[in-house]
């Protein structure tokens, strides 16, 4: 049976990977090529990486990066930040990304979706939502989880999927940051509307929390953290071990 | 030097690297009479079936592959590429491929259980049929390789290699004399994916 995913997701600025890592035997921790790398030979089942740079410069950087990635590591790579376009739908799928993931753009833009999986298919557009509860309602934030949209969180999930998002990260500003485990509640709420794949973003603070998810919601194909990756709380190949143990499957 | 046929449909930059990570010269054309010269052919192919198939005819590559086989020099198609390999297709209506192989290709809708997901995304296990195929030579039986597809060849059983499991059997791989094929991603499969590159550049020699 198809195995469940672990995906570490890398932010990128200026061609650079922020947040301090800290890794014994990389002679760069913020090339983006050598972590890559790196967790794509631990094991990691895909790559996420997001440009969170603001300037034309950056990009630039970013898309030559991005093709250097794609040179080296033969797995999945989604690229998020700055889609607001098809061209910049193009830009990335030229250097090599596998998938395209929209946020913002997609809330400014309601037809973004729907044109992409058109000319790139569905399996290419991952719609990832950052949603926070308001008043006991699911709502969708933009601007990188600072500006609440007023939208409800799952109708709108459900219609980006309808307009062709093949895949939906789900993160839960609730949850995020606070490493007491997956919002799965939501994940839920999420997993139960749409028949797509869903990753499950936000509050990942040990190995546990992944077995929690996936037995928890069998619905949830794959789990996504960042930091707990990066400083090494979690290795994922001892992930990857916990999981078998308790009958999840998963790639070793 | 292994030719991969550029027809208009697909990102073959990832496959290109992956050819190049494995120290194998590649190159990537649309043309005939450039490929003819290649000692091997990839036919890669992401998207929809009745689109790839007619773009093929129009370039008039699907009488060059034809003939190409013929010469007893190795072609390996990928996902969309390894459908096309077959007599046709039922994805959005009946669509002749290049009937290179006994077969067809269905959609998965209907026909697994309505809890899985179409397409069929991630990573899943290889359970070999047959263990005569030169391109797995270095593959193991539950090796782990990247699938994106809604749809999956059936009534082949004379080319079957191997299967994975997802709600019910589904061809994976085929191999029949100089015709090989993958529904998966070799490229996307990391070191399981670029041993079987590895694999099919050797068969090239």
């Amino acid at each position: 049976m198809i195995t469940k995913r672990i995906i570490p997701c890398l932010d990128v600025r200026n061609g650079r990977v922020v947040k301090g890592v800290n890794f014994e035997g990389l002679s760069d921790v913020s090339s983006p090529v050598e972590l890559g790398k790196y967790y794509s030979d631990c094991g990691a089942d895909e790559l996420v990486f997001y440009d969170i740079t603001a300037s034309a410069e950056g990009r630039a950087l970013f898309t030559d990066i991005l093709k250097e990635v794609a040179k080296t590591i033969f797995i999945p790579l989604t690229v998020g930040g700055g889609i607001n376009t098809l061209e910049d739908f193009d830009r990335v799928l030229k250097c090599g990304a596998d998938k395209v993931s929209v946020n913002s753009g997609a809330i400014r833009n309601p037809g973004l979706i729907k044109e992409a999986a058109r000319k790139y298919g569905n399996q290419c557009v991952v719609i990832s939502a950052d949603v926070k509860r308001v008043d006991g309602v699911f709502r969708v934030f933009a601007k990188g989880g600072r500006e609440n949209t007023g939208m409800e969180a799952i109708g709108w999930i459900k219609s980006c999927v309808q307009n062709g998002a093949g895949e939906v990260v789900l993160n839960s500003i609730d949850t995020d940051g606070v490493k007491g485990g997956f919002d799965l509640e939501m994940l839920k709420a999420v997993s139960d509307a749409v028949n797509v794949p869903v990753i499950a973003s936000g509050g990942a603070g040990c190995s546990e929390d992944f077995v929690t998810l996936f037995n928890a919601l069998p619905k949830v194909d794959a789990g996504l953290a960042a930091s707990i990756f990066h400083f090494g709380e979690v290795q994922i190949p001892e992930l990857k071990k916990i999981l078998r143990e308790n009958n999840i499957n998963v790639r070793l | 030097m292994i030719g991969i046929i550029d027809y208009g449909v697909g990102n073959l930059f990832s496959l290109k690297s992956s050819f190049e990570a494995i120290g194998e010269e590649v190159f990537v054309s649309g043309d005939p009479e450039a490929l003819s010269k290649a000692q091997g052919l990839i036919l890669p192919g992401v998207g929809a079936y009745a689109d790839a198939a007619k773009k093929l005819g129009d370039a008039k590559l699907d009488a060059f592959i034809r003939e190409y086989v013929k010469s007893g020099r190795p072609l390996m198609g990928i996902c969309l590429g390894m459908q096309l390999l077959f007599e046709k297709s039922f994805e959005y209506g009946e669509h002749e491929g290049l009937g290179l192989l006994k077969g067809q290709v269905v959609p998965m809708e209907g026909k697994i259980s309505s809890d899985l997901k179409i397409p069929h995304i991630g990573w899943n296990g290889l359970h070999f049929i047959r263990n005569d195929c030169e391109l797995f030579k270095n593959t193991s039986e539950g090796d782990c390789v990247y699938f994106v597809h809604s749809y999956y060849a059936v009534d082949n059983e004379e080319s079957l290699v191997c299967e994975t499991e997802y709600g019910i059997p589904m061809t994976a791989a085929v191999c029949e004399d100089n015709v090989y094929g993958c529904q998966f991603h070799p490229e996307k499969s990391g070191k399981v994916g670029l041993s079987i590159l590895k694999s099919f550049a050797d068969l090239c020699k």
